[in-house]
């Protein structure tokens, strides 16, 4: 009932201000789709946090916070999802249930309070160190419609791009492989790197890989799990 | 939005006024009083490609109007046979035989880097059709550009419509880069192959690989590596 009044008071400042409305918060019901448009990476559970502008999952050119480390690194969207949670964003967490394949569609639907006027999206790329695919503070539409948004991939700065098997947790070096992945991530790579070359979150400079399967600097397929951008578009329909 | 729609509607209401001005001019210069039938109208529309890679000749440009409610790709689905010869030999005759299409035009050569090619298309009475574009990346196994399905309907005429297209993979043929598998003129290969040895869906293409880069199948060198975009598309409504 609260929100309903408030809701009300908004329209009539709104039809007073006419078309001066940018930024003002509002609340509305909307409908997001990912798609992943990659050939052959895949991505980990996803998190869509509807929240204030104040607030942002990551910044390029800026450290990672540890809750996106997590995520980048071991596809753990929990630390971001509490965060969020605790600045009252309204979320969407794991729409897929679990890692969405090359070419493969997750919706879901969320209805935001006021306030909450930025939509950010994000969710590791397999197989990465510390890939992620990021949409950082998009300004939700007041009119109904629409809207397709392209998302690049992204680095976190966190993790050396080794490319070969090792862990998901955070600090720990190489790419984790969950079941899916088992048979299409190769084996005894010796690493392309063991430095990080910028600490800070910025455009992912792609895989790298190697063609042998059993050996070689990569346990990436030089063929198929790499990318160019972008990597995802989202599809968000504005209903309210 | 309501203001751009505002701006649309008094747009049209000038050209509007134009028209009819222009026509009681007409009517002055000439006295006969008999209604001619309704003549048809042409739209014809001039697509202009730039090719903005390094080193990747993009097939002759094929062109063609349809309904909107049948994009000629759709990424995460199977490509049809036409797009995949298209996609792995720059063949466009099969795409373009599509029985769906409303209107069809190719141009006669590929269109090389650097360079620009125009192709005209024109429909009779129908203003809702949308535009395909579409060329095969020579020097790749399966990679084409374009887009599908562009909406024409608020293009006025003298209007230019720019936009710059990305490339996706067919998802037909594996990526090998080998000699035998690229028709363009770094390998001088087939091009198209029996049936779907890959994956079988239309995805982003994740870029050459190329020899230097590690792909020991590969015939290609880091001359014909691209990165999106790669083409810049123009559409002007001419009439």
């Amino acid at each position: 009932m609260l929100r309903f009044n408030s809701k009300g008071f908004r329209k009539t400042v709104l039809a007073t201000a006419l078309f001066a409305s940018a930024g003002l918060a509002h609340s509305a019901d909307l409908e997001v789709t990912v798609q992943n448009l990659t050939q052959g990476i895949y991505f980990t559970p996803i998190l869509i946090s509807a929240h204030s502008n104040d607030a942002s999952l990551f910044e390029l050119g800026e450290t990672a916070s540890v809750e996106l480390q997590a995520m980048a690194e071991g596809g753990d969207i929990s630390g971001l999802a509490t965060a969020t949670e605790a600045l009252s964003a309204n979320n969407i967490a794991n729409p897929a249930e679990g890692l969405l394949g090359p070419a493969m569609s997750t919706t879901a639907s969320v209805t935001t309070d006021e306030g909450n006027d930025v939509l950010s999206i994000v969710a590791m790329m397999l197989p990465t160190n510390d890939g992620f695919i990021g949409l950082d503070n998009w300004a939700i539409p007041e009119a109904p419609g629409t809207y397709t948004i392209y998302l690049n991939a992204y680095d976190a700065g966190t993790e050396a791009n080794d490319e070969i098997r090792g862990s998901g947790a955070p600090g720990e070096a190489g790419l984790p492989v969950p079941p899916p992945l088992e048979d299409v991530v190769g084996n005894n790579g010796v690493g392309v790197t063991a430095t990080v070359a910028n600490d800070s979150v910025h455009i992912h400079p792609g895989n790298i890989g190697d063609d042998d399967a059993t050996g070689g600097v990569s346990d990436v397929d030089n063929t198929v799990q790499r990318w160019l951008n972008p990597v995802a578009k989202v599809t968000v329909v504005v209903s309210e | 939005m309501k203001r751009l729609n505002k701006t649309l509607y008094s747009v049209s209401l000038l050209a509007m006024a134009l028209a009819l001005s222009a026509c009681s001019h007409d009517d002055d210069d000439n006295e006969i009083s008999e209604v001619a039938p309704p003549q048809p109208v042409t739209y014809t529309y001039q697509i202009k490609v730039t090719n903005l890679t390094s080193g990747q000749p993009a097939s002759p440009i094929a062109v063609a109007l349809h309904n909107a409610d049948m994009p000629l790709w759709t990424i995460g689905e199977s490509a049809s046979d036409g797009l995949a010869l298209l996609a792995e030999s720059g063949d466009n005759s099969e795409f373009l035989a599509n029985t769906a299409l409303l209107a069809t035009a190719s141009a006669e050569q590929p269109t090389l880097p650097g360079e620009s090619m125009e192709v005209s298309v024109s429909i009779e009475d129908n203003a809702a059709s949308t535009l395909t574009v579409a060329a095969m990346l020579g020097n790749t196994n399966d990679a084409f550009t374009g887009f599908t399905a562009m909406d024409l309907s608020q293009l006025e005429v003298g209007e230019t419509s720019t936009r710059v297209s990305v490339a996706y993979d067919a998802g037909t043929e594996e990526n090998t880069e080998s000699a035998m598998s690229v028709p363009g003129p770094a390998g001088g290969g087939e091009g198209p192959s029996e049936g779907r040895e890959a994956h079988d869906f239309v995805s982003m293409h994740p870029g050459i690989v190329s020899a230097e880069g590690g792909l020991s199948s590969s015939v290609l060198t880091s001359d014909h590596r691209f990165d999106n975009p790669v083409l810049r598309i123009s559409v002007m409504r001419m009439e």
